[in-house]
């Protein structure tokens, strides 16, 4: 297919050609490439541009740390953008583009950013674009001129804004053990943990599990390490007790040994199986942990490191064995650790010439001039790369003498021809999860890097996350992590026989090669090693301050490569230690998260909907409904033609001239039984309660602990220890909440039991001067007379066959009536009343007529109880016992809480005949061009039918001594001001003769 | 974060509500310290660490329990049923004794 891959090897069916474009241009591959090893394959090393500098780049790594090659992939209209090529698995028909480009890869006009890089350097925004204007070229005034063709030149790729189709779920799981990484250590935990029976999770980002027995070409006691890994894995499979995940990155670690994990179930497709979802989000609760997280190689710094055809040492081995791919021809190598002698191996062995070893350090030992020897390299000791050539393309380096001791700049040099650069900076263990959970990791002198301290919150660790970097010692680590994981007993493990024998793991201390250039520490967001030594001059010495002023470490890789070299050439600029310095804590996600799985199914309208059990009819019989909380209730019934207004003044008038009906299902109902019933609502309402007959009912009213009105509603006395408390519809879960927190931890002693029966009753409360006549003719086993049915009085009976219980309680002011049967029998029991009252001409009304009346009466609701009044404010302070004490009353009288001058209810009358708006102002002058001076504000609004005149609910300071005189209100957004009186807000029959009758 | 609530055994905090700091001694009923209503009402101690609160098993049993969770980690050293253990001292009546 191509010169650069092998005839051989790799774990990719070469039987199955995968067709695939890349920027239009359309390739080939075998399945089981990525898309970085297929666009190798095919001889393509120019994938993307840089973020800041629009410099032409390859790819670096091949994993989940990729920093350079973002693509975009399309699917029709769906762009998924900023994904690593070395993360993406081709497919059939993949479409994938490059970014941050214009007009294309290979032609980028803002490449010419880079001769301007000093201008661009470490701090660039905050310089130019913060701060006070000081001429037209600086301040926050230039940055909104410029903002958008910056956005546009630097960055990544660009979202779309068609909405995805994809389906996404999310899954909880249990398990005894956790183990993240499914390489040696991870596989020989996962065994060991899965003989003993416990539940094991095991998790691997990649798409096969085994890490790096896939592709280091070690053997395990005789077998090939990628046979010995499918071998366990396949006993894996075998046990019920186990679930392996793969392509699964645990992406977060929280408190209680929560993790979180996203599997990429059908990114990998062309189409996802059938009823598969795209993405599926776990959430893992893990007894214990492990984590065989591995580890990741780090660049070198030095200049023209970011030069496509330069990439990571371990990375080029990864193409060569996994993939089948050489990434060049005529191969170099530069490291300051023996790990990239053995990549050199492989990639000679894979077909590849390797020019020239380049090794920092001044000695190395015999095993690796043996392997230098082996595949026929130049070894030049004590050297260093200190420059590369090439424009899209590495054509060859410059070499030059180095001496670590002396810490010398190199000078001079020779130039080696070669088309692919290979480096190594050592090696970071992946401590990110350990670091979410809370670890702080401990710099190790000897291995350069930091490591996880002692295991915590329920974790071990195993192998490179350790920084053991044996392939025999880490299966060691992870069969002793696998049983301590779940407390067995310490088992001496047999240590594993590995050839190759492993090297010497510990790097020369070197980072950077200071030489002329820029010299890249973080590739995705261009931060230079000069950038570093810059921000460090102009004073940021903390490590979390350098990362914020020079973006380090806070791309979309979130420095997994750069983060130690960053904090070198930090510490040496400081002259401090690297411990010193310190390093930043990882935070969650791991790697990026699509949104869509973390929502999963909950996208949408996600309220529930309560309906009363009247719902149907109300549609039926053409109700407008409205939302009220989670509830629907009919806001009006309105006739042909007729407006909103038309429709409620008519039922209201309807209601006061004959009788009218409404569905008070949704009220809040709290059965409150047992032999200390009645002293707990002595206690937690403000007036009496022990003294109620039984039989009887009586309005209560809660306040909170701060002495400010909470709730009121009626409490019926059905039984000497029962009652049936009502609450307001939008209160009733905070009313339960709030008795139940009482009971449970204050008064606990109480022999009271508290049930919510919201839904248990349905209610229809009929009221009007015929009201009693209906209910008359169609109830039966009860007479519902004054005699027998007192005001607030219950009597028990049947309508139309279903048993009710009613109260004589009214909150339009009407002669009216609370009927409850049992929810089932609510509708039968609605339409006996509606048919009882058809004679008359009884109507149904809503919630818009309910509203008019209780105005008319001067009730007050949620409108006017809103946290911020006290009983006397509302006129209710005839409901406040001075005869025991309840919730609120040590506090109610506080200072502030009787200050005169406090906004008191009142009601107002349009004098302009026009309507009146909750929210309005209510103001003294008549200055409606600078309304000022404001004395309170509109709570509700209506046309009265019985005053025949616009009328309000007001709070206002001063109250009743403003009583008969005149104010204005001010609504300036509706543009209205007009006049109004102040009042009672007794508008309507306040002596209460209509319901008393 | 996992409440193992003495009832229902351990569940997450999706399911329980917080109702605020725990170890608060409610006033006598009757009392009209000021100050010790407004300690009770308004002062928190806003700790760092080791922290008694009340929550409710709001989706479960709906039993209060009194919790004792550092702040800095969120470990929860114990959980008791707030009715045998977290109620204050004060505050309590004889049932059915009315004044």
């Amino acid at each position: 297919m191509s010169s650069r891959r092998t005839a051989a090897g790799g774990r990719i069916d070469r039987l199955r050609t995968i067709r695939f474009t890349f920027d239009g241009r359309a390739y080939a591959g075998f399945q089981g490439d990525t898309l970085a090893s297929a666009l190798l394959a095919n001889g393509v090393s120019l994938l993307a541009r840089s973020f800041k500098y629009h410099r032409p780049r390859g790819v670096l790594t091949s994993g989940i740390d990729e920093p350079n090659a973002l693509v975009t992939v399309l699917r029709g209209d769906i762009r998924e953008p900023n994904i690593p090529a070395t993360m993406v698995e081709i497919y059939d028909g993949l479409v994938a583009v490059s970014q941050n480009r214009f007009p294309s890869l290979a032609y980028d006009v803002s490449a010419i950013n880079q001769l301007g890089g000093k201008f661009i350097s470490a701090g660039f925004y905050y310089k130019t674009f913060m701060g006070p204007v000081v001429g037209p070229l600086k301040g926050t005034r230039f940055w909104m001129l410029c903002e958008k063709v910056i956005r546009r030149a630097a960055g990544l790729g660009r979202a779309g804004l068609a909405p995805d189709p994809a389906r996404y779920e999310r899954m909880n799981a249990f398990c005894d053990v956790l183990v993240v990484g499914s390489g040696p250590a991870g596989l020989a935990a996962a065994r060991e943990a899965a003989a003993s029976g416990a539940r094991v999770i095991l998790t691997e980002l990649d798409p096969q599990f085994g890490g790096s027995a896939n592709w280091s070409g070690e053997t395990i006691d005789g077998e090939p390490s990628k046979a010995w890994a499918s071998d366990i894995v396949g006993e894996l499979r075998d046990h019920d007790n186990v679930r392996l995940l793969k392509r699964t990155t645990v992406w977060g670690y929280y408190d209680g040994n929560t993790l979180a994990a996203i599997e990429r179930v059908g990114d990998h497709k062309d189409a996802p199986a059938k009823g598969a979802p795209r993405h599926r989000h776990w959430t893992i609760r893990a007894k214990n942990v492990v984590l065989a997280t591995g580890a990741f190689e780090r660049p070198l710094v030095f200049p023209g490191n970011d030069r496509p055809g330069v990439m990571m040492a371990s990375a080029a081995q990864r193409y060569a064995n996994l993939y089948g791919v050489l990434p060049g021809e005529k191969i170099a190598i530069f490291t300051n650790n023996d790990s990239a002698y053995r990549a050199a191996v492989a990639l000679n062995k894979a077909g590849a010439t390797i020019a020239a070893i380049v090794d920092v350090r001044p000695e190395i030992s015999e095993d690796c001039r043996a392997l230098a020897r082996q595949c026929g390299a130049e070894l030049l000791v004590g050297h260093a790369v200190v420059g590369t050539a090439g424009g899209k393309k590495l054509t060859g380096i410059k070499v030059a003498q180095f001496a670590i001791a002396a810490g010398a700049l190199p000078s001079g040099g020779h130039n080696i021809e070669t088309d692919c650069l290979l480096m190594s900076g050592g090696w970071s263990p992946t401590i990110h999860l350990a670091s979410q959970a809370g670890a702080r990791p401990l710099w190790n002198e000897a291995l350069q890097a930091f490591l996880p301290p002692e295991a915590g919150q329920g974790w071990i660790g195993a192998g490179a996350f350790n920084g053991t970097f044996s392939t025999a010692d880490a299966i060691a680590e992870g069969f002793a992590a696998g049983r301590a994981a779940l407390d067995l007993p310490r088992v001496e493990p047999g240590t594993p026989h590995v050839e190759p024998a492993p090297l010497d793991p510990r790097p020369a201390p070197v980072f950077e090669i200071r030489a002329k250039g820029k010299a890249f520490v973080d590739f995705q967001h261009d931060v230079t090693a000069d950038d570093v030594r810059l921000a460090h001059l102009e004073g940021f010495v903390s490590v979390e301050h350098l990362k914020r002023y020079t973006t380090l470490g806070m791309a979309t890789d979130q420095g997994k490569g750069s983060n130690v070299p960053g904090l070198a050439i930090m510490a040496e600029a400081v002259g401090k230690p690297i411990p010193e310095v310190g390093t930043t804590r990882f935070r969650p996600p791991y790697a990026p998260v699509s949104v869509g799985a973390l929502a999963a199914e909950r996208f949408g309208d996600l309220k529930p909907e309560r309906l009363t059990p009247m719902h149907d009819w109300h549609l039926e019989n053409g109700a407008t409904m409205y939302s009220a909380g989670l509830w629907f209730r009919p806001m009006i019934y309105g006739e042909a033609g007729e407006t909103i207004e038309q429709a409620y003044v008519r039922e209201a008038r309807t209601t006061r001239e004959t009788a009218g009906i409404v569905d008070v299902s949704t009220l809040g109902k709290i059965a409150v039984q047992g032999p200390d019933a009645a002293e707990f609502l002595d206690r937690v309402y403000s007036n009496v309660f022990s003294t109620l007959a039984v039989g009887k009912a009586r309005y209560g009213l809660m306040l909170r602990e701060d002495g400010l009105v909470f709730d009121d509603g009626t409490t019926w006395r059905l039984g000497e220890h029962d009652f049936l408390m009502t609450t307001t519809t939008a209160n009733a879960g905070k009313v339960m909440q709030h008795l139940e927190y009482f009971l449970d931890v204050v008064w606990p002693e109480l022999k009271v039991h508290l049930t919510s029966v919201t839904d248990q009753w349905a209610g229809a409360a009929i009221g009007g001067p015929k009201a009693r006549e209906i209910l008359a003719s169609c109830v039966t086993g009860t007479r519902v007379d004054n005699e027998v049915l007192p005001f607030m009085g219950i009597v028990h009976g049947e309508i139309s066959g279903a048993p009710v219980m009613i109260c004589r309680l009214s909150f339009s002011g009407e002669m009216a009536f609370e009927v409850y049967s049992g929810a089932g029998h609510g509708t039968h029991v609605w339409e006996a009343l509606v048919e009882a009252g058809k004679p008359c001409g009884m109507v149904p009304y809503g919630l818009e007529a309910l509203g008019t009346m209780r105005i008319e009466k001067g009730h007050v609701t949620g409108a006017e109880i809103d946290g911020r009044t006290s009983a006397r404010d509302l006129h209710l302070g005839w409901m406040l016992s001075k005869k025991k004490p309840f919730i609120g009353s040590a506090m109610m009288d506080r200072e502030g809480i009787v200050a005169p001058g406090r906004l008191e209810l009142v009601g107002l009358i349009s004098l302009d005949n026009r309507p009146l708006a909750g929210g309005s102002h209510v103001v003294m002058e008549a200055y409606p061009e600078n309304p000022h001076g404001s004395l309170g504000h509109i709570t509700a609004a209506c046309f009265s039918p019985a005053l025949g005149k616009y009328i309000a609910l007001a709070l206002v300071s001063g109250g009743k001594a403003r009583h008969g005189s005149r104010a204005h209100v001010s609504d300036p957004l509706r543009g209205r001001f007009g006049p109004v009186e102040i009042v009672s807000h007794h508008f309507f029959d306040p002596e209460g003769k209509r319901m008393h009758g | 974060m996992l409440i193992t609530c003495p009832h229902c055994g351990p569940r997450d905090i999706s399911e329980f509500a917080y109702q605020g700091e725990g170890g608060r001694t409610r006033p006598d009923p009757a009392s009209t310290d000021l100050e010790a209503w407004n300690a009770y009402v308004y002062q928190r101690l806003n700790t760092a660490g080791a922290h008694d609160e009340i929550w409710q098993h709001a989706g479960g049993c709906r039993s209060h329990l009194a919790v004792v969770r550092d702040t800095l980690t969120h470990e929860i050293a114990s959980v008791r049923f707030a009715r045998e253990h977290g109620a204050p001292a004060h505050g309590r009546r004889k049932p059915g004794a009315r004044k």
